[in-house]
């Protein structure tokens, strides 16, 4: 059994705890409040009614495979307040996720759905170390994004201190770190390989820092990134995930004995089925993760498609004593959606900032690096006839023109190289749109 | 008159021209001068050949991006002065010089200035009016 590597903590040990049983009951009883709640939607009443489903007529978890699906386009689809389930007086908070093309996704929160937001957060933060005596440093960007403001609130659940530093520069952050001697950082793997790098610059030392733990999500990370920040750093690093659809951060996070991360049960059922058959993978097989949040108010979600690639283990008993299920690291995506220093981009959001320039989208190719330990964008861009200019300012305005577009579309800035035409690689005529030279696939 | 130029879009990077030359060559065009402007990852060669109507459509057909544009090819004196008289022209029309190369040519190694301007016909008849003639395509390329 694998050992526990610092003190366990439970924050909430009557649900992390559980007998399954009485969990599941509980779970049971909260789906079919979901469903009610669900069942003022317009997107949820037309789908309820075709497939007969009422919340009386759900007798058991297992009905949960009854229930439709809901996808990412189903909410664009609804954009902007379509899954909103509450009156606008009840809601109390509004972050959004990027999307395939340039529109967000909404999400509201309810005050109750901010405390169980908060809670979920503060579970996997006491998991991991976080104790009320600390001085934690939030280096997570404070915005639509839900990383900030989660993370921050299941701090305060906690009680510890909270440095609101917000994302950006690595001089200051370490400054801060090192002057208010802060115990535990919350930021992207990427950004934590950034810091340890400067800070070796600087010629600081390990022990000059009080810092203990980090919390990372985000982004994806291997196990080789985990040793390697906690051996430049000497800190204990930890897991976490979670997505704005379903709530933000908290969906589960790693405890004490870092056998996977626990999945906040009683308020989110988690499936992991086959992306082509949507029929559930057996324990410990790879699927996706299909979320249906239980306990949420304003945005009661069923069956979301994460689109995220994981495995589930329920079986071997946890050391920490949880009694929840655990599910392993990201391991890739089911469509083509990237993760560049921590933000959302599709490769079709390139491509309408390319239609946006030109007005044609021209082939093109956006090749991922992670030179020194950030993420690193370029896109290739074929040359065209109708954009081509015999003027060297105009194409360097074209190239201006291609990175505003884009920057605005993505909030990412990528390095625009204009290259000359037939020359990216095409497969069976079609074109590929990502090389990814980062590293970060884990088998 | 004014010279058709073609204007050529290449990468900054091992190999890139001599595709460009290789064609001509198969093609039987001879290049009369050549300008590459160029920046870290891309530029743009500036050719005048002779046959341009051929040599764009050769050049098309591999695949190159080709774009014509219309150029001022001017004799410069071979004195202190020589390019300042011309200079003086479009210092007086408040005109602005897009990019400019220069070559010699002919038997006596006549000096040209090859000019790109924003209204190349309307340039002209400035420099015709100071008695300044641009050199003919004919000329250019006997």
């Amino acid at each position: 059994m694998a050992e526990l590597i610092i003190p366990n903590r439970i924050y909430q040990p009557e649900f992390e705890c559980m007998d399954r049983a009485e969990r599941r009951a509980l779970q049971l009883k909260r789906l079919k409040e979901s469903i009610e709640r669900a069942s003022v939607l317009d997107f949820y009443k037309k789908k309820f009614k075709e497939l007969g489903i009422t919340a009386d007529k759900i007798n058991s978890l297992d009905d949960l495979r009854r229930l439709p699906i809901t996808t990412k386009q189903d909410l664009r689809d609804y954009y902007p307040f379509g899954f909103f389930a509450v009156d606008r007086s009840k809601l109390v908070r509004i972050h959004a996720s990027s999307g395939t093309t340039g529109k967000p996704t909404f999400v509201g929160y309810t005050k109750n759905d901010l405390d169980l937001w908060s809670t979920c957060c503060a579970r996997f933060l006491v998991a991991g170390g976080l104790t009320p005596d600390q001085v934690t440093q939030i280096a997570f960007g404070y915005g639509l994004f839900t990383g900030g403001f989660g993370l921050h609130y299941g701090i305060e659940k906690v009680g510890a201190a909270i440095i609101p530093a917000s994302s950006g520069n690595t001089q200051r952050q370490i400054m801060l770190l090192k002057d208010a001697k802060v115990d535990t950082v919350i930021c992207t793997p990427s950004y934590a390989l950034n810091i340890a790098e400067v800070i070796k610059a600087q010629g600081l030392k390990k022990g000059d820092l009080a810092w203990k733990f980090a919390h990372f999500g985000g982004e994806q990370w291997t196990e080789e990134m985990r040793l390697k920040i906690e051996d430049a750093l000497g800190i204990y690093a930890f897991n976490n995930y979670g997505l704005s659809e379903i709530i933000g951060p908290g969906v589960s996070g790693e405890c004490a004995a870092r056998t996977g991360m626990h999945i906040q049960e009683d308020h989110f059922l988690v499936e992991c089925l086959n992306p082509e058959t949507l029929e559930p993978v057996a324990e410990g097989e790879e699927g996706e993760l299909v979320i249906t949040a239980l306990s949420k108010e304003a945005c009661p979600i069923i069956r979301y498609r994460t689109r995220d690639l994981s495995k589930l283990f329920w079986s071997e008993p946890c050391p920490c004593g949880r009694t929840t299920m655990r599910m392993s690291r990201v391991k890739g995506r089911t469509d083509d959606m990237m993760i560049i220093r921590g933000v959302n981009v599709f490769p079709s959001q390139v491509e309408e900032a390319l239609m946006k320039v030109g007005g044609i989208a021209p082939h093109y190719l956006i090749e991922l690096y992670r030179p020194g330990n950030l993420d690193q964008a370029v896109v290739k861009i074929e040359m065209l006839p109708e954009t081509f200019s015999d003027k060297m300012d105009e194409l360097q305005k074209l190239k201006n023109s291609i990175d505003r577009e884009i920057s605005a579309i993505t909030g990412i800035h990528f390095d625009i190289q204009l290259v000359a035409p037939n020359s990216l690689e095409r497969t069976g005529g079609k074109a590929k749109h990502v090389a990814d030279y980062r590293g970060l696939k884990i088998d | 008159m004014l010279i058709k130029q073609l204007s050529l879009f290449v990468e900054n990077k091992p190999g890139s021209l001599y595709p460009i030359c290789k064609v001509l060559k198969d093609n039987n065009i001879s290049i009369r001068t050549l300008s590459l402007a160029d920046t870290e990852q891309f530029g743009i060669l500036r050719l005048l050949v002779k046959e341009w109507e051929k040599a764009r459509d050769v050049l098309s057909e591999a695949g190159f991006i080709v774009k014509v544009t219309d150029v001022i090819a001017l004799p410069v004196a071979d004195r202190p002065g020589g390019l300042a008289e011309l200079l003086e022209v479009v210092d007086k029309h408040n005109i602005s010089v897009e990019y400019m190369y220069a070559f010699t040519f002919g038997h006596n190694q006549t000096a040209v200035m090859v000019f790109r301007f924003e209204n190349p016909e309307e340039t002209l008849k400035y420099f015709h009016a100071e008695n300044i003639d641009a050199i003919e395509a004919f000329d250019l390329f006997k």
